[in-house]
């Protein structure tokens, strides 16, 4: 349904995603994981749409993403929900007027309807109650919970989740995680998580993809990944410090840096 | 290799930076013209955004009163206080009226006018905007199907087109107030004079000239301010930078604009 094929993306000289396929099956739980810097979020962004890939496609069914006219990629965007990973509530207004916000732009629905409907959507994320508090009044928990709702306020057929559970306690990961899980499965929707958090990507994943420095390196459903043989896969499920994944990213040996810097006393040893 | 790394002479490395200040300066205002008319393309697009212009109207308009009305009180009595002593000498304190309402109206109300909105309206403009980069509720809107160029960056720029003529009537009208209070009721003017050469020599070109500079200053001002928030870094200090930025460049395009326009209405 959802296909990125040849994507890459540049910042400068920095190579953020290598040439990379990708396939998001429809109505499924695709979670991404990797460490940071692995190139998933970018990864997510160049799949919503909301960054240009420096080389490559987007196709969502036959559509190429990267081609269709602005006004069709809004209309498309209808469909799509986003959940990203600090909330990004809108601060002027306050959680009513947040989980609202679609449903004013996008229905002809009276107001009693829509606030029935954010009534449920609250209810669903368990902050039925809180209409008027404002953003910065939430904890950081309940700002993810009630940009959950608002992705959810129009039902939409895919939702992309970036970091959904970072930041957060582990019940209010695990809230999350439930919500993901269960209204994937009610709705048929496609999601597209990306985490780097091992056991709830584990847990609601169908598919998994992997990256490392820009590029995948293993996919498959969650039994595949948890058994592969490939040491980089388990250093990263495990987080192990020592393994084929380097810690250090630094490009020259510190010995030499501190023996050629200008300034530095040589040592003769 | 040698001619590789030659060092370059003073002149060459001065130039060469100038060059490239200029290259960038040009096409940041090429950028920024492709970005604010975009916007405003999108004027007659659906849905309309009329709620939101007149919001930000209210905003700009009404959060920059106080500060027009005091400005505008304090040059008007400055203007006076110095006109007179100055007319005074000459034997034409008469012509005071005069003297305050045509400086007001050509130059001091829409520069001055305009100057304050910048440093008042036109620097949260950026800064709510980078604001809302930073924390991705630009993007937000963009994945609800809401065009943040219309939604955000169009109300903007033409409330402020809008609210800075209007301000700088208010601030013409206190100046010149507040001047006849200095003149005639501190320093003892006839009533009669003020008003009567005031009236007589201000012309309806004057009063144009002044709001369409406003016009054009205002425009000018949402473009630049709206511009730097939504091109700014998506850093806290990238926000910083850019409000700076947009506070000094718009400042500076006032003073250069306004000799343009005053050159042509002169």
């Amino acid at each position: 349904m959802i296909r990125g094929e040849n994507l890459s993306k540049r910042y400068g000289d920095v190579t953020a995603l290598s040439p990379t396929d990708i396939d998001i099956r429809a109505g499924k739980i695709t979670v991404i994981m990797g460490g940071s810097g692995s190139g998933k979020t970018t990864i997510l962004r160049l799949l919503a749409g909301l960054e240009a890939p420096s080389s490559g496609h987007v196709w969502y069914d036959d559509k190429d993403l990267c081609a269709i006219p602005a006004k069709y990629l809004y209309e498309m965007r209808e469909g799509m929900g986003m959940l990203f990973q600090y909330s990004a509530l809108l601060n002027s207004l306050n959680v009513y007027d947040n989980v609202a916000f679609p449903l004013h732009e996008h229905s002809e629905l009276d107001e009693s309807v829509i606030r029935t409907m954010v009534s449920m959507k609250l209810e669903q994320v368990g902050l039925r109650g809180f209409e008027q508090m404002m953003p910065s009044e939430l904890s950081g928990g309940m700002a993810k919970r009630v940009a959950f709702a608002r992705a959810m306020a129009m039902d939409p057929r895919i939702v992309f989740f970036d970091e959904p559970t970072s930041g957060l306690d582990p019940i209010s990961a695990g809230v999350i995680a439930t919500l993901i899980l269960d209204t994937s499965r009610k709705n048929h929707m496609t999601s597209i998580v990306v985490t780097h958090d091992v056991s709830t990507g584990l847990s609601i994943a169908d598919h998994i993809i992997l990256l490392w420095q820009g590029s995948i390196i293993a996919e498959g459903a969650p039994a595949s990944i948890r058994d592969s043989d490939d040491e980089r896969v388990q250093q990263f499920l495990h987080g192990r410090p020592d393994g084929p994944i380097p810690f250090s990213r630094s490009t020259t040996s510190y010995i030499d840096d501190l023996i050629h810097k200008p300034g530095t006393v040589r040592l003769e040893l | 290799m040698s001619a590789l790394f030659a060092k370059q002479s003073a002149p060459t490395i001065f130039f060469g930076r100038l060059g490239r200040y200029a290259l960038r300066g040009l096409e940041q205002i090429g950028d920024a013209s492709m970005l604010g008319l975009h916007a405003l393309s999108l004027f007659f697009a659906k849905p309309w955004q009329g709620r939101h212009f007149i919001l930000q109207l209210y905003a700009l308009g009404v959060g920059s009163l106080i500060i027009i009305i005091i400005t505008g009180a304090f040059t008007g009595m400055v203007l006076a206080l110095q006109g007179y002593y100055t007319l005074a000498k000459f034997g034409s304190a008469s012509l005071l009226g005069a003297g305050v309402g045509i400086s007001i109206i050509r130059e001091l109300g829409p520069v001055l006018g305009a100057l304050m909105i910048v440093g008042r309206a036109g620097s949260s403009i950026t800064a709510e905007i980078g604001i809302m980069r930073v924390t991705e509720q630009v993007d937000a809107l963009v994945m609800m199907a809401v065009n943040p160029k219309q939604r955000i960056l169009l109300p903007r720029i033409i409330a402020m087109t809008l609210a800075v003529p209007l301000l700088v009537s208010i601030f013409d009208v206190i100046g010149i107030g507040s001047g006849y209070i200095v003149g005639v009721k501190l320093l003892g003017v006839n009533a009669g004079d003020y008003m009567g050469e005031l009236i007589a020599k201000i012309t309806m070109t004057d009063i144009y000239g002044g709001w369409v500079k406003a016009v054009v200053f205002g425009f000018m001002i949402g473009m630049i301010c709206t511009y730097m928030g939504y091109r700014s870094e998506r850093t806290t200090e990238g926000v910083a930078r850019a409000t700076t930025q947009a506070v000094v460049v718009s400042s500076v395009s006032i003073l250069i604009i306004d000799y343009i326009l005053t050159s042509f209405f002169l």
